[in-house]
């Protein structure tokens, strides 16, 4: 990575009902137009802002969406952290596996967005709650 | 250093003429009373001015970021979002500042008229605080226009989903809209319906119209896909933007079980196939056959 990574535009979503993944998404979009994204990569970013939006509602009980456009000095892109309180993952490793799914899903959610976006972290610790920070460049 | 003091105090004196001449201007050069009524723009102009004459008068005009703007700043952002929301041109949302110069450079001639130093000081003045503001104003209008672009794309449309019988016994289902809310259950069950209410053998689901396809939606259109398939009905996926077909495969989402066409054209030639049909182009002179035939028959 090149230089230090500066936040430039940052937004917090609220997660509680199913209209705020809706609106997370619209939100991505528009960074993501102002980023300049190609259309392949708008797609990738608002669709892995999906996932991740709709496993704090559904699996993290709520919480919110932090995005932004970052800007390493070289070239710019988007990040996004996702938060909740809710139970927490007891084994990553697990979850992380494709198909693997704890409740009615297609279990490809977090494993899907991670070969959507260049960066991936999650932290989850239970009884607690759950972050995943995903970020994208251009 | 450029200082706004007495070019504000002069404004604040002859506020009431300013905005007079202002929306004089604007009523004939934006001429949307479509879009916003002629007592709105006045009403707006009429705001605005009075949050210019309220920054201080010590504030300097080349410190346009600092925070003595912000009011007027951020009220000319809101005016021009509102504007892109509205369908206002860009041209038009930066007329709305632009059509105050004349108004302001009347009063400074008035008042400097006689001192042609003074007079063009101020004017200079006053013209790049316009120009920076119109600036501003268009820089808003676009970040609210791209904001509406997003919306359009990501609206939860609650469009009632007609199904349309494209032939005897194939049907199509063009979605359109956001396919996570509730309404998705019932536009599958409308599908099904469909099937069996006209009997049909193909089912073409077009997905042009869905913004976003993750998980949840590819789910809930696999299993209407499996559902119809129990009933008897074969689908296919059509509309599938290159966009969308990248994100599928980055998923890990398995499509392979299912007919997919890029285009709704392609997916009824497939149809008509699978109902034993195809389509033939005929040459001219058969045409003229076929015609004369047709005619013939009357
Ligand atoms: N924010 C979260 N809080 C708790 N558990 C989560 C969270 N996100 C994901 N998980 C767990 O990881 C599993 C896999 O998630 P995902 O890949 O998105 O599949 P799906 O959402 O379809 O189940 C989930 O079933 C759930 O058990
Ligand atoms: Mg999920």
């Amino acid at each position: 990575m090149t230089g230090e990574t500066t936040v430039r535009k940052a937004e917090t979503i609220p997660i509680a009902e199913s209209n705020d993944v809706v609106r997370v998404r619209q939100q991505v979009r528009v960074l993501a137009l102002e980023v300049g994204f190609s259309l392949v990569d708008q797609t990738k970013v608002v669709t892995a802002a999906s996932e991740l939006g709709r496993n704090t509602l559904e699996h993290g009980h709520g919480g919110h969406a932090e995005i932004s456009i970052i800007d390493n000095g070289v070239k710019r892109g988007i990040k996004m952290s996702f938060r909740d309180n809710g139970p927490g993952i007891a084994d990553i490793a697990l979850a992380m596996t494709d198909g693997y799914t704890s409740g009615k899903g297609m279990g490809l959610g977090l494993s899907g967005s991670k070969r959507l976006m260049n960066e991936f972290e999650l932290t989850s610790e239970v009884g607690v709650g759950t972050t995943v920070t995903v970020a994208r460049w251009k | 250093m450029v200082i706004m003091k007495t070019l504000l105090q002069t404004l604040q004196d002859n506020g009431d003429r300013i905005v007079a001449d202002w929306t004089h201007s604007l009523r004939s050069a934006t001429q949307r009373k479509d879009l916003l009524s002629e007592r709105d723009l006045e009403s707006q102009a009429a705001d605005l001015f009075k949050a210019i004459v309220k920054v201080p008068a010590e504030t300097k005009i080349s410190e346009f970021g600092s925070p003595a703007w912000r009011p007027v700043k951020d009220l000319v952002a809101t005016l021009s979002v509102s504007r892109a929301n509205l369908g206002f041109s860009p041209t038009e949302t930066a007329l709305f500042v632009l059509s105050i110069k004349p108004a302001i450079f009347g009063t400074i001639r008035q008042e400097w008229g006689s001192d042609p130093d003074r007079l063009f000081s101020e004017i200079t003045v006053a013209d790049s605080f316009i120009d920076k503001l119109s600036l501003h104003s268009t820089e808003s209008y676009i970040g609210g226009r791209d904001r509406v672009i997003a919306r359009q794309q990501e609206d939860m449309l609650e469009l009632s989903t007609p199904v349309v019988t494209l032939w005897d016994g194939i049907v199509a289902l063009p979605l359109i809209g956001t396919l996570d809310s509730a309404r998705t259950q019932v536009v599958m069950e409308t599908l099904l319906q469909a099937i069996v209410d006209t009997n049909s053998r193909v089912a073409i689901i077009d997905i042009t119209g869905v913004p976003t396809v993750d998980t949840l939606v590819a789910q809930h259109l696999l299993k209407t896909i499996t559902a119809a398939r129990l009933m008897g009905a074969e689908c296919i996926l059509s509309g599938i933007r290159p966009q969308i077909a990248q994100t599928i495969v980055h998923l890990g989402i398995d499509l392979q079980q299912i007919a997919t066409k890029a285009k709704l054209a392609d997916a009824f030639r497939l149809a008509l196939e699978q109902t034993g049909r195809r389509v033939t182009r005929i040459d001219g002179a058969q045409a003229a056959q076929a015609a004369k035939a047709a005619k013939a028959a009357l």
